[in-house]
């Protein structure tokens, strides 16, 4: 039987009461919402928070909208709501092909988009997606809030920018003209955790990609942002020729290890045709020429 | 600690420690229906409604459902009358060993109650999450589309 050791719970009323909390209980204590990430981690003793604090009734955490020239999305925002916003697909369908994919549709209902992040894994499909989209994320503590991108959010595996008495609130994505984007994994089996996967994100300025983002998943100690592959995108006209290259150096610029979902010169493999497909795609979308 | 949560319309108050999950709060409340599998939320017999929406219960905290309603297997049958879903396993053979059953046939009720005429591709999307070891899947997608097929049959 799997239960987790033992904890003292409390329901936050307000996103303040909650830092409050966490700032007095200090390091032990974690914020709960959809659960099904830590409560997995705890039942295996990977996390044993001594105070869990349950955001689950802060619905003014939950949104998807538009602010000035970004979209916002609240960190309490469900996996099922964020796979049905129109918005949301409309300025980055790279999250409705992502959620398409995680885990299974009664999981989706209760994960967060928080969670998920916060959860820092490298074989997360959200992690991919707000890192290619180049998203910035809102931390908020005791004295105020900080944003702090994507790029820098996940320091480590398993190890996020929120320090003691913060919590993450929001994620924040541009929304530029031109912009198209795709996410692309390869699973053993539906809902499973990603072999590898790819996601790219292109913003086109005529028939020239001004801006680009690409971040693969599963194919490293954490989620693979490859510079080197966005680099050579950069300024160039989208073509076939063009994302090989790319994918090659993505190939070669991710770190994957065997393990029981294969080898790792399959992995890196599969990352560099992922990355291609997920350019092609991304690209297509932006010309508004997805077959 | 006191807790309590609202299982087929009647509120169920127990003293348990926080870190007690959903599912064992159900059971222990003598409403075995539900299943306890995997307890890794990745095989669905644990499925019950949270608000109208399935919940893998081995993954919930009894304590976070405080303040919701739950419905379980047992809340399909009333009066003596089947369900249209429980039905629809009757006639299309669609248990074997029957440990998935509870778990089925909540997710193919929250199904039908937001989609009365899924098609076989939505069927087999919304159980994705749910593991039939007798692997009789052609059976259970039948017997949500006679269910669909017969959602007439009187509550």
């Amino acid at each position: 039987m799997q239960t987790p050791a033992p904890f003292d719970y409390e329901r936050a009323t307000s996103v303040e009461g909650a830092i409050a909390a966490l700032a007095r209980l200090g390091s032990d204590a974690r914020i709960i919402a959809g659960g099904h990430s830590l409560l997995p981690m705890m039942k295996l003793r990977l996390a044993s928070p001594s105070h869990l604090i349950d955001i689950n009734d802060l619905e003014e955490l939950a949104y998807i909208r538009e602010e000035g020239h970004e979209l916002a999305i609240g960190a309490l925002t469900r996996h099922v709501d964020l796979l049905e916003s129109d918005l949301l697909a409309a300025a980055f369908p790279a999250f409705r092909d992502a959620e398409q994919v995680i885990a299974d549709p009664v999981v989706r209902n209760r994960g967060t988009i928080g969670g998920s992040l916060c959860q820092a894994d490298a074989a997360e499909d959200l992690s991919a997606v707000c890192a290619a989209a180049k998203a910035r994320v809102v931390i908020r503590g005791t004295d105020g809030e900080r944003t702090v991108a994507m790029s820098d959010f996940h320091v480590g595996p398993w190890t996020t920018a929120v320090g003691d008495g913060e919590m993450l609130t929001e994620v924040r994505l541009p929304l530029r003209r031109g912009a198209g984007s795709a996410h692309e994994k390869v699973e053993r089996r539906a809902g499973d955790w990603a072999i590898a996967s790819a996601c790219a994100a292109v913003w086109l300025d005529g028939n020239t990609i001004a801006e680009a983002g690409l971040a693969l998943g599963s194919v490293g100690p954490t989620t693979i942002e490859p510079a080197r592959a966005e680099e050579a995108l950069r300024g160039h006209t989208p073509s076939d020729e063009l994302f090989a290259q790319a994918a090659q150096i993505a190939s070669e610029d991710c770190a994957p290890i065997a393990d029981g979902r294969g080898p790792a010169d399959y992995k890196r493999h599969l990352a560099g045709v992922l990355t291609k497909r997920a350019l092609r795609r991304a690209a297509a979308r932006a010309l508004q020429q997805e077959a | 600690m006191q807790v309590t949560v609202n299982i087929n319309g009647a509120d169920v108050t127990r003293d348990v420690e926080p870190r007690t999950l959903l599912v064992h709060f159900i059971r222990d409340a003598g409403l075995t229906g539900t299943h306890w599998g995997c307890d890794t939320s990745n095989c669905g017999a644990c499925v019950v409604l949270m608000d109208g929406k399935p919940l893998k219960s081995c993954t919930a905290l009894a304590v976070m459902c405080a303040g919701h309603e739950i419905r379980t297997v047992e809340a399909l049958e009333v009066d003596g009358r089947l369900d249209p879903i429980q039905q629809g396993f009757h006639e299309c053979h669609a248990l074997h060993c029957g440990f998935c059953t509870p778990g089925m046939l909540m997710t193919a009720r929250a199904l039908l109650d937001e989609n009365p005429d899924p098609s076989e591709h939505e069927i087999r999307t919304a159980i994705s999450g749910q593991i039939c070891r007798c692997t009789g899947y052609k059976n259970i997608v039948a017997a949500v589309r006679w269910a669909a097929e017969h959602q007439e049959v009187p509550r």
